[in-house]
C-alpha cells in the first residue's frame, strides 16, 4: 500500500547511538526509556528503603542521624511515586496503547519525547538536594508546612523539581488522551477498547485535573517562604490545614493514578491465562469511571485528625467507603473471569493472582482507615504504612512486574526464562508479605511512622520486617537479570506469545515493526479481542 | 511525492527532533537559576535568564518547525484533531491550576476566618491564641500582617478591565469571522485591536498594582487578602501577557499570509486561550473584587 511506504520513507533517517534515544519520537523507544528510567529509580528509591529498614532493624540509633532518616523516608516516597511507579505506567502506555488501538505511534510524538526527557532533569534536581547544606527535604513526601518550610537551601529545588514532574505528567497525559480519542483503528468504538487502554484514558484525565493543583499547592508554599504571602500562616488569616486540603485534592486522585493502570493490566493478563473473555467488560469500565469520580470527593480522609467539622468527617467517611463498591465489582469480575477457566500459571498470571489477593488486603485495611473513629487510632502509625504498601507494592508494582513479564516476549521477540521468573515471583511475593504484614500489628500496637527509633517492645516485628525488606530488595536483582537475559536472547517468541492472548498487539510480529501499524488494521482483527463474546 | 499525498489519509510521523532536549536543558537551567536566586547563591539571576533564553530559543525553533510543516501541507485532518485535543486539555490543566488558588480563596473566606474567630469547635483558638479577633473580609488575619490596607474595589480599574477583556473577546471573534470569510484586512485589523486591548489590560493592571503598593499599603505581604489578591490576579495577568504575545505572533503570521479559511488551527488555539483568560477574569472580578 502506498500509505505504508509514505510513512516509512518519512522516517528513513534517524541518528544512531545516544542521540537516537535523545531525539527519538518513536513510541517504543520512548516507552523503553520510561521503563528503564523507572527501573533505575526503583533501585534508588529501594536503596533508600533498605537504609530505612537497616536503621529500624533494632531500637536505638545505629546508622544515621534522624535528619538523614527523615530525608530517606521523604525521598523514598517521592522517588517511588514520581520516579518509579508513574513513569513505569507511562512507559507501558507508550509501548502498548498505539499497538492496542491499531495506531502507528502516539498522537503527538515530539511532545512525547519532551514528556520523558523532563523527567531525568527533574529527578536530578530532586536528588541533588541531598548534597546541599542543610540536607534534602525531610518533611515527608506530602511536604506539609510549616515543617517543610524548615528545609534548608534545598527547599526551592524540591519545589521546582515537583513543578517539572508535573509538567512532564500533564504533557504525557494529554498525549495519551489524544492518542486514544483520535488514533483508534476504524471500528474500534470506545466500548471495544482493551481495558488497559480504558484505564489509561481515565488515568490521563485524573493527571490533567490534579497535577496542576499540586503545582498550585507547592507554589503557595514557595511564595509563603520567599515572598511574604500568608496562605499557610494563621497570623495572616491563612491556615496550614489549607495546604493539606489542596495537597490531598491532588493526592487522592494521585493514588488512583497509580492503581487504575494496574487494574487495566490485570484485566489484560487474567483473561489470557484463564483462556476466557473478561467477565463483565462494561461493568469494569463503569467501575473505573466511578472510582475516578469518587477520588475527587474523598481527599480529607487523609487528614481526619487535623480538626474539621463533624459533618465534613462524615461526608468524607461515607464517600470513602463508597469506593469499596466499584472496587469490589472489579475484584469479583477478576475472580469470575478465572472461574471455570482453563488456568495456567505462567509468571504474569502469578503476579496477577497475587495482585488480586494482596491488593484486596490493602483495600480492606483502607476501609478500616476510612472509619473516622478507628482512624483516630490508626492515623500516623505503621498501620497506614502497611496499608499503602499493600496497594502500591503488592498492588501497583506487582501489576507492573506482571505486565513486564506479559509483554517482554512482544517487546524483545524472545521468551524470558520461566523458571527464574517464577523464582523471582515467589521470592518477591513471600518477602513482600514478610516485610509489610507485620507493619499492621506494629501500627495497631501504636508504633508511629516516620521515626528512626522505637521502644523495645516493637523489636521482633521490626526485625522481621527488615529481613523481609532485604530479601525483597535482593529478589529484584533477579528481576533485572531475567529482563537482561531476555533482551539478549532466548527462545523465539511467536506473534501471539501466549496461547490465550487476544487483542491487536498480538497480531503484530514479536518484536513489532518500528512503527506499529503504518496503516489502520482491518476491522475484523478488532473483533477478535477477548473482552466480549458478541 | 506531492503535497496532496501528504495531506491525504496516511499517518503523520515526524522524524527525531532536538527541540525537546533543548527545552529540558532550558527548563532545568531556569529552575536551578530561580532556586539559587531565591536562596541568594551565586549567579542565580543570570542562570535563570539564561534558562529563559534557552526556552525561548526552543520555542522559536519548535514552533517554527511546526509552522513550516503546517504551511507545507504535511498535516492531515487527523493531526489537526490531535492538536485540538492537545490544546483543549492543556487549557483544562490551566483551569485546574487557577482552581487551586480559587480554592485557597474560598477556604480562607468561608472557613479560616470564622474559625479564627472561634466558630464551630474552634472556641479556644480564638480565646487562647487570637483573643478578641473579629473575623471579616477583607482580612490580613489576627496578626494584622503587613499592617492596615485599603482593599480593592470592583468599580474603577477592575470594571474598566472587565470591559476591556470582554471587548477583546468580541474583537478576536470578529477577526475569526474575517479569516473565515477570507477577508484578511478584517482579520488583521481586529487582531490588532485585540492585542491593543490585551496590552491595555496589562498596563492598567500594572498601574493598579503600583497604586496598591504606594497608596493603599496593599502588598503581597498583606495577609491572606494580599496573598490571594496578588497571586490570583498576578497569575492571570501573566496569562494575559502570554496570550497577547501569542496573538501578536498570530498577527505577524496573518500579515505574512499564513492561514486559510479552512486551515487555521493556530489562530483557533490562541483564541481559545484568549477566551479562557477572559473567563478566568470574570471569576476574579466576581470573587476577588466584587463579592
Amino acid at each position: 500500500m502506498s500509505t505504508a511506504t509514505v510513512a516509512h520513507e518519512h522516517h528513513a533517517e534517524h541518528p544512531s547511538g545516544i542521540w537516537r534515544w535523545i531525539t527519538t519520537t518513536n513510541h517504543k523507544d520512548i516507552g523503553t526509556l520510561y521503563l528503564v528510567f523507572s527501573l533505575i529509580m526503583f533501585f534508588i528509591g529501594g536503596a533508600f528503603a533498605m537504609l530505612i529498614r537497616a536503621e529500624l532493624f533494632e531500637p536505638g540509633m545505629q546508622l544515621m542521624d534522624p535528619l538523614f532518616f527523615n530525608e530517606m523516608t521523604t525521598l523514598h516516597g517521592l522517588i517511588m511515586i514520581f520516579g518509579a511507579i508513574m513513569p513505569a505506567f507511562v512507559g507501558l502506555a507508550n509501548w502498548m496503547i498505539p499497538m492496542m488501538v491499531g495506531a502507528p505511534d502516539m498522537a503527538l510524538p515530539r511532545m512525547n519525547n519532551w514528556s520523558f526527557w523532563i523527567l531525568p532533569f527533574a529527578m536530578l534536581l530532586l536528588l541533588s538536594t541531598m548534597f546541599m547544606p542543610g540536607g534534602g527535604p525531610a518533611g515527608g513526601w506530602t511536604m506539609y508546612p510549616p515543617l517543610m518550610l524548615q528545609t534548608g537551601v534545598a527547599f526551592p529545588f524540591v519545589i521546582f523539581a515537583v513543578h517539572m514532574l508535573g509538567i512532564s505528567s500533564v504533557m504525557g497525559a494529554i498525549n495519551v488522551i489524544a492518542t486514544i480519542l483520535n488514533l483508534r483503528a476504524p471500528g474500534m468504538s470506545l466500548m471495544k477498547m482493551p481495558l488497559f487502554v480504558w484505564s489509561w484514558l481515565i488515568t490521563a484525565y485524573l493527571l490533567i485535573a490534579v497535577m496542576p493543583v499540586l503545582a498550585g499547592a507547592v507554589t503557595m508554599m514557595l511564595t509563603d517562604k520567599y515572598f511574604g504571602t500568608s496562605f499557610f500562616n494563621a497570623a495572616g488569616g491563612g491556615d496550614p490545614v489549607l495546604y493539606q486540603h489542596v495537597f490531598w485534592f491532588f493526592g487522592h486522585p494521585e493514588v488512583y493514578i497509580m492503581i487504575l493502570p494496574a487494574f487495566g493490566i490485570i484485566s489484560e493478563i487474567i483473561p489470557t491465562f484463564a483462556r476466557k473473555p473478561l467477565f463483565g467488560y462494561s461493568s469494569m469500565v463503569y467501575a473505573i469511571s466511578s472510582i475516578a469520580f469518587l477520588s475527587f470527593i474523598v481527599w480529607a480522609h487523609h487528614m481526619f485528625t487535623v480538626g474539621m467539622p463533624l459533618t465534613a468527617q462524615l461526608f468524607f467517611m461515607f464517600t470513602t467507603m463508597l469506593i469499596a463498591v466499584p472496587t469490589g465489582v472489579k475484584v469479583f469480575n477478576w475472580v469470575a473471569t478465572m472461574w471455570r477457566g482453563s488456568l495456567s500459571f505462567e509468571t504474569p498470571m502469578l503476579f496477577a493472582i497475587a495482585f488480586v489477593i494482596l491488593f484486596t488486603i490493602g483495600g480492606f485495611s483502607g476501609v478500616m482507615l476510612a472509619l473516622v473513629p478507628a482512624d483516630y487510632q490508626y492515623h500516623q502509625t505503621y498501620f497506614v504504612v502497611a496499608h499503602f504498601h499493600y496497594v502500591l507494592v503488592t498492588g501497583a508494582a506487582f501489576a507492573i512486574m506482571g505486565a513486564v513479564y506479559y509483554w517482554l516476549p512482544k517487546w524483545t521477540g524472545h521468551m524470558y526464562n520461566e523458571t527464574l521468573a517464577k523464582w523471582h515471583f515467589w521470592l518477591t511475593a513471600i518477602s513482600a508479605n514478610v516485610l509489610y504484614f507485620p507493619m499492621h500489628f506494629l501500627g495497631l500496637a501504636g508504633m508511629p511512622r516516620r521515626i528512626p527509633d522505637y521502644p523495645v517492645q516493637f523489636t521482633d516485628l521490626n526485625m522481621l520486617a527488615s529481613i523481609g525488606g532485604f530479601a525483597f530488595g535482593l529478589a529484584q536483582l533477579l528481576f533485572v537479570f531475567v529482563i537482561f537475559q531476555c533482551v539478549r536472547g532466548g527462545k523465539k517468541a511467536e506473534a501471539r506469545a501466549w496461547e490465550g492472548a487476544h487483542g491487536l498487539e498480538w497480531t503484530l510480529p514479536s518484536p513489532p515493526p518500528y512503527h506499529s501499524f503504518t496503516e489502520p488494521p482491518a476491522a475484523q482483527l478488532i473483533w477478535a479481542h477477548p473482552y466480549r463474546d458478541d | 511525492m506531492s503535497a496532496q499525498a501528504h495531506a491525504s489519509n496516511h499517518y503523520y510521523l515526524p522524524n527525531g527532533t532536538y527541540w525537546p532536549i533543548i527545552g529540558s536543558v532550558g527548563l532545568f537551567t531556569t529552575m536551578v537559576g530561580a532556586a539559587t536566586w531565591l536562596e541568594d547563591m551565586g549567579f542565580g539571576k543570570y542562570i535563570f535568564l539564561l534558562g529563559l533564553l534557552i526556552i525561548l530559543f526552543m520555542m522559536f525553533g519548535w514552533f517554527g518547525t511546526v509552522i513550516r510543516e503546517s504551511e507545507g501541507g504535511i498535516y492531515n485532518t487527523q493531526v489537526d484533531r490531535s492538536f485540538r485535543w492537545g490544546m483543549t486539555w492543556f487549557i483544562f490543566s490551566e483551569v485546574m491550576f487557577f482552581g487551586a488558588f480559587f480554592g485557597a480563596l474560598f477556604f480562607a473566606r468561608m472557613f479560616v476566618e470564622p474559625w479564627l474567630g472561634g466558630s464551630s469547635n474552634n472556641l479556644f483558638t480564638n480565646l487562647l491564641l487570637w483573643k478578641g479577633y473579629e473575623p471579616g473580609w477583607p482580612s490580613n488575619g489576627p496578626g494584622n500582617v503587613g499592617g492596615s490596607f485599603e482593599a480593592m474595589s470592583a468599580t474603577g480599574i477592575a470594571a474598566l478591565n472587565t470591559l476591556i477583556l470582554l471587548s477583546s473577546g468580541l474583537t478576536v471573534t470578529i477577526a475569526h469571522w474575517g479569516l473565515k470569510q477570507g477577508n484578511r484586512k478584517k482579520l488583521c485589523w481586529f487582531l490588532l485591536f485585540t492585542i491593543i486591548l490585551g496590552f491595555s489590560f496589562v498596563i492598567l493592571q500594572a498601574h493598579e498594582y503600583i497604586e496598591a503598593y504606594t497608596h493603599q499599603n496593599l502588598t503581597l505581604g498583606s495577609g491572606i487578602y494580599g496573598s490571594t489578591f496578588f497571586m490570583l490576579t498576578g497569575f492571570h495577568g501573566l496569562h494575559v501577557t502570554i496570550g497577547a504575545i501569542m496573538l501578536s505572533v498570530i498577527l505577524l503570521r496573518s500579515l505574512k499570509g499564513h492561514f486559510t479559511p479552512n486551515h487555521h488551527f493556530a489562530f483557533e488555539a490562541v483564541s481559545w486561550y484568549w477566551h479562557f483568560v477572559d473567563v478566568v477574569w470574570l471569576g476574579l472580578f466576581i470573587f476577588v473584587y466584587w463579592l
